[in-house]
Order: structure tokens, then C-alpha cells, then sequence
């Protein structure tokens, strides 16, 4: 029995949301009494493998092969599923990300393991295996017991948080059969925005909705999240108004996100709104109207016009990193 | 060409969520339920994709008769005919073996659902009946165009997107922007009512996962007011005493 981390690379490197999931995939290996793997699919040097050591992998399994250099859920999900069965490994960890949800469901039917995505906190282990996990879009939690001899957990970012646990990781090349039915999707381009955080896994997110009036006044919330190095959302009717992308849009039909520290500027606080940023660790709402249901959940409020608080919290920020 | 369509009866978004039975089941009291809204839009781009006698588009659910005016309204919405699984939605790996059991000898070229059911918030079904199925998922996708044989779709990464393509048949889970919401016409409010509806039996599964408790969010504090005229006071409080920044 063991336990395997996979570990999304993008570019070559690993973003701070898997060294998260390592650090938690290691404090289940504790509580496990066992060791830790972890596997990696694509072209990594063996300098950035080596970090995974860092925070409690004691073995790194590298997969570098040329039809696997770019994400193919199929073939990865295949790779993963044959990595774990090589180590015995029971319990099966990802990141919660775009890939790892569409990764994390074939693993656990191929292994016929129950799944547990949008972990927030360790599995219990008192007799019973069960991970809590989001459910109702933000509004509740779900107790979920893991019944099978095996198990997958997809891990919220920001949820567990980094933590160092170091050893030395010992690299081996690993491969596994692909079929060719498992390559059906080919990838033709990825587009990055390089300038910008990104919105599902960052620690800190600037907000604005409707008060902000129009497209146009966006620019001091794009400065004021640049100058945090915060990601940038937006409310539903935003989005739908196309004032702003979809892939900002936070909320119940948008994306849930939980971040240390969520600036809603404008936002009245619909439920649906709450629903997808109520797990923020701390939440700031300026809002002109005091009577706006966001400051209900908020931990620090100003009740202001946006066009004059936000200018003078730039201001602010600017004389705070001095 | 004939698309399925899966279909979840959830609570409306704007339910406040409350538990019954010492925490361990959900509430239903007064709550109304409504197709999934991610759902709406996966099957408003399969009736795009079949619109002018094109192909069928065929909405199916697993649940119980309770959930028949929730399969009506997609009927409404535009499917040609549905099918219930009739057995009480255990969890995804359940629902997904169901759906895949359904659509094994049935030959359709294309599935879609929606990128997650707002109750369980799984984005676990698609993948799921991918891989019963051993044919492609690709999940949370953001534009789905069709050219013969070939699909090209756009779907979400962190920090942007990745086009691919994608041959033969394959399941997708829709996100915003795949395809506006259509809304039920009196028309099809009207032809719903006749559409076929089978209702079909449930296959065995192995269990492998089970909400045993549900919890609410903690209570926070009440908020911290911070005067307009003080706002580089939110900046140190920030700093100093929540200590995010």
C-alpha cells in the first residue's frame, strides 16, 4: 500500500497548487504509515522533479514520451492508473484543476475506486475513510465515505496549503503502454496569458461587479490586482453583459473559488454570487449601498463609492510596498 | 446525427441549503427543482447542432418519477424524446455506469452534459461514462464546432485555453459560452407533453463512495467597518492582522 500523486506540469514547471497537493498527498502517506510517489507525465528537467522532494515525495516516476508531451486525459488517465497499480498504491491524489477533474473520474473507474473531489481538509480515518468535500456550489459540505479498497482525492486549491516536509525524491523513468484509441484528442493550440494570475488557484482575487458601471472603468481594478498580484473576477451579470470574460465569472454557474483574500468592489452579494467565493479565508466588500447583503459575510467592509475608494486603496497599497 | 444529452434535476440556484435528519440529508422542504443550468447549455448546442432536420437529440436522466417535470422542460427546451433511469441517484459513479449502459448499443456520435451538477458539483459524469465507454472525455469545454467527422473545441486551462480536435465519437462537459440557454416556446411546452419519455431499469453497481454527513459553512465574525475617509487603515489590517497581503 502506497500512496501516488500526480503532478500537472505546465511548460515544464510546477505551480504552487502542486506542491500543495504533494504536501497533503504526503500528510496522508503519514497518516497512512506509508510512503509517498509521485508521477509526471511530460517534459520536466530533473532539477524541477527534484523539488517534489522537497515537500515529501520520496520517489518520482518521470514520464517523458513524445505522444505524451501534451495533455491527453485518455492517455494520462491510463498511464496514472498503470503507475498505480506498479507501486500498489491504494489512494490516489490530483489537484483539483481543469485537468485533474477531467483525469481524477477515469482513474477512479478504471481502478474502481471511489472519488472524492473538491477536498478541502485530510481524510478522517477513524475506521471509516471519509474526505469532506464541497457541495452545493460553495453552500454546504458533503462527509463523503470512500467505501472502496481503493481511492482517488482531487484537492481544492488553497485548501491544504503548501508545506515543506523535505526528503530526498529519487527519480525513475516510467513507461506504460498507451493504446492508440487512448490519443483520440489532439491538442492544436494553447493559449496562456502570461501577464496575469490566474483566477482558480490564486491566493488573492480583486472582484467587481455591476457599481462598477461599465467596461470601460476596469482599469483601476486590473491596477489594483496587479499591484497585489491578484487574479481578476467578475459577477454573473458582468460576464453576461460581456463587459468581462466568462472564465471570470465566479459564482454558482461560474467558477467556485477559495481564495486567502477575495476584494468584491460593487458586488451586492447575491446568494448565487456567495455560493462560489464563500470559502475565501477573508473577504473585503466595498460597497456604496450598506445595506448590500455581501456585508453580511464579509470580515472587513467600507461603505463607499467605488470610484473614490478604490483610487485612494491604490493609493494606499502604493505607500504600504513603499 | 444523434446526440445525448444528460440531463440532473437540481435545486434552483437560489435554494438556501439546509439539512434534515441530524445533518444527513438534504433538506427538501419547498425546494424547486430545475434542470441543471450547465445542462441547459449542452443541450441547447445539441439542438443548434441538429436544428433543420440535421439529427435527434435524446435528454436522459437518472432518477425517480419525481423528476419527470424536470425531463418535460427539456423536452420543452427542444430534445426530441427522453429516457429516466428509474433508480434514486446514488452517486456519480452510479449515474455515469447507468448512462453508459444506456448508450453502449445505442450508436450515438455525440454525448454531452453539463461541466458539473450545481447540487454535488462532481464534473465526475462525463469522464466517467468516457471511460466506461473507452471513447474520448473532455471536460469543461468552452466552444464545441462540428465539421463532418471532426469536433473542434476550446476548453478551459488555468490561466487560458487549449484548442484540440477531436475524431469519432467522444463526450463532452459544457461550460459557459458553449451555447446560449434556449427558453421553452409555448410550442414546445405544448409538444412536450406527447414526446416519447421511456422509462428504463437500473443496472447493479459496486458501491464506491457515500455522503454520510452534510455541513454548513462556519458563521463568520461580523464584518469590520472601515470608514470611506480611512482606507489605508484597510491596507495595515490587511497586512498586520489578517495577514494575506
Amino acid at each position: 500500500m502506497s500512496v501516488l500523486v500526480y503532478v500537472e506540469q505546465a511548460e515544464g514547471k510546477f505551480k504552487k497548487s502542486v506542491f500543495e497537493a504533494v504536501s497533503y498527498a504526503k500528510a496522508i502517506a503519514d497518516q497512512q504509515s506509508t510512503h509517498l510517489t509521485a508521477i509526471s507525465i511530460g517534459d520536466v528537467a530533473e532539477s524541477e522533479l527534484k523539488e517534489l522532494g522537497k515537500y515529501g515525495a520520496s520517489k518520482v516516476l518521470n514520464v517523458n514520451a513524445d505522444q505524451l508531451k501534451t495533455f491527453v486525459n485518455q492517455a494520462y488517465a491510463s498511464v496514472i492508473a498503470a503507475a498505480a497499480e506498479k507501486e500498489s498504491a491504494d489512494i490516489i491524489v490530483l489537484s483539483n484543476s481543469f485537468s485533474g477533474k477531467g483525469l481524477a473520474p477515469r482513474i477512479a473507474v478504471k481502478l474502481k475506486a471511489g472519488l472524492a473531489d473538491g477536498a478541502v481538509e485530510l481524510p478522517s480515518t477513524d475506521g471509516k475513510f471519509s474526505v469532506k468535500k464541497t457541495a452545493f456550489s460553495g453552500k454546504a459540505f458533503a462527509i463523503t465515505e470512500l467505501t472502496s479498497a481503493n481511492k482517488v482525492i482531487a484537492l481544492n486549491p488553497n485548501a491544504f496549503g503548501v508545506k515543506e516536509n523535505a526528503t530526498d525524491a529519487v527519480i525513475e523513468a516510467f513507461s506504460a503502454d498507451v493504446k492508440q484509441s487512448d490519443l483520440g484528442t489532439v491538442i492544436k493550440e494553447i493559449v496562456r496569458a502570461t501577464d496575469k494570475v490566474s483566477l482558480p488557484d490564486a491566493e488573492l482575487v480583486v472582484s467587481a461587479g455591476r457599481g462598477l458601471k461599465g467596461p470601460e472603468n476596469w482599469g483601476m481594478i486590473e491596477e489594483l490586482a496587479g499591484l497585489l498580484g491578484a487574479a481578476t473576477a467578475c459577477s454573473k451579470p458582468v460576464s453576461d453583459a460581456d463587459w468581462r470574460p466568462h472564465s471570470e465569472h465566479v459564482g454558482q454557474t461560474g467558477i467556485a473559488i477559495s481564495p486567502n483574500l477575495y476584494i468584491a468592489i460593487g458586488i451586492s452579494g447575491a446568494i448565487q454570487h456567495l455560493a462560489g467565493v464563500s470559502s475565501s479565508k477573508v473577504i473585503v466588500v466595498i460597497n456604496k449601498d450598506p445595506e448590500a447583503p455581501f456585508f453580511k459575510v464579509a470580515d472587513y467592509g467600507i461603505v463607499g463609492d467605488a470610484f473614490e475608494v478604490v483610487p485612494k486603496l491604490i493609493e494606499a497599497l502604493k505607500a504600504h510596498k513603499g | 446525427m444523434k446526440i445525448l444529452v444528460c440531463i440532473s434535476n437540481v435545486p434552483d440556484t437560489t435554494t438556501k441549503i439546509t439539512f434534515t435528519n441530524d445533518n444527513t440529508e438534504f433538506n427538501t422542504a419547498g425546494v424547486q427543482y430545475i434542470v441543471n443550468p450547465y445542462d441547459e447549455i449542452a443541450l441547447s448546442r445539441a439542438i443548434e447542432l441538429t436544428e433543420g432536420g440535421k439529427g435527434t437529440v435524446t435528454a436522459i436522466n437518472v432518477g425517480e418519477a419525481a423528476n419527470d417535470p424536470t425531463i418535460r422542460k427539456a423536452l420543452a427546451i427542444g430534445a426530441d424524446d427522453a429516457v429516466r433511469v428509474n433508480a434514486a441517484p446514488r452517486d456519480a459513479y452510479f449515474v455515469a455506469k447507468q448512462i453508459a449502459e444506456y448508450a453502449k448499443d445505442k450508436d450515438f456520435d455525440l454525448i454531452l452534459t453539463g461541466r458539473e451538477s450545481i447540487d454535488y458539483n462532481g464534473n465526475q459524469v462525463a469522464a466517467m461514462v468516457g471511460e466506461f465507454l473507452d471513447i474520448p472525455s473532455i471536460s469543461i469545454i468552452k466552444k464545441l464546432t462540428l465539421d463532418g467527422d471532426t469536433a473542434t473545441i476550446e476548453r478551459e486551462i488555468e490561466g487560458g485555453k487549449e484548442v484540440l480536435t477531436v475524431s469519432g465519437k467522444f463526450i463532452a462537459s459544457c461550460a459557459e459560452g458553449v451555447a446560449e440557454p434556449k427558453i421553452p416556446t409555448m410550442r414546445g411546452i405544448m409538444s412536450a407533453r406527447t414526446k416519447p419519455l421511456t422509462v428504463v431499469d437500473a443496472v447493479e453497481t459496486e458501491e464506491v463512495a457515500k455522503v454520510t454527513k452534510y455541513e454548513t459553512p462556519a458563521p463568520r465574525g461580523t464584518v469590520k467597518l472601515i470608514p470611506a475617509d480611512q482606507t489605508e487603515s484597510l491596507i495595515s489590517l490587511l497586512h498586520s492582522e489578517a495577514k494575506v497581503i
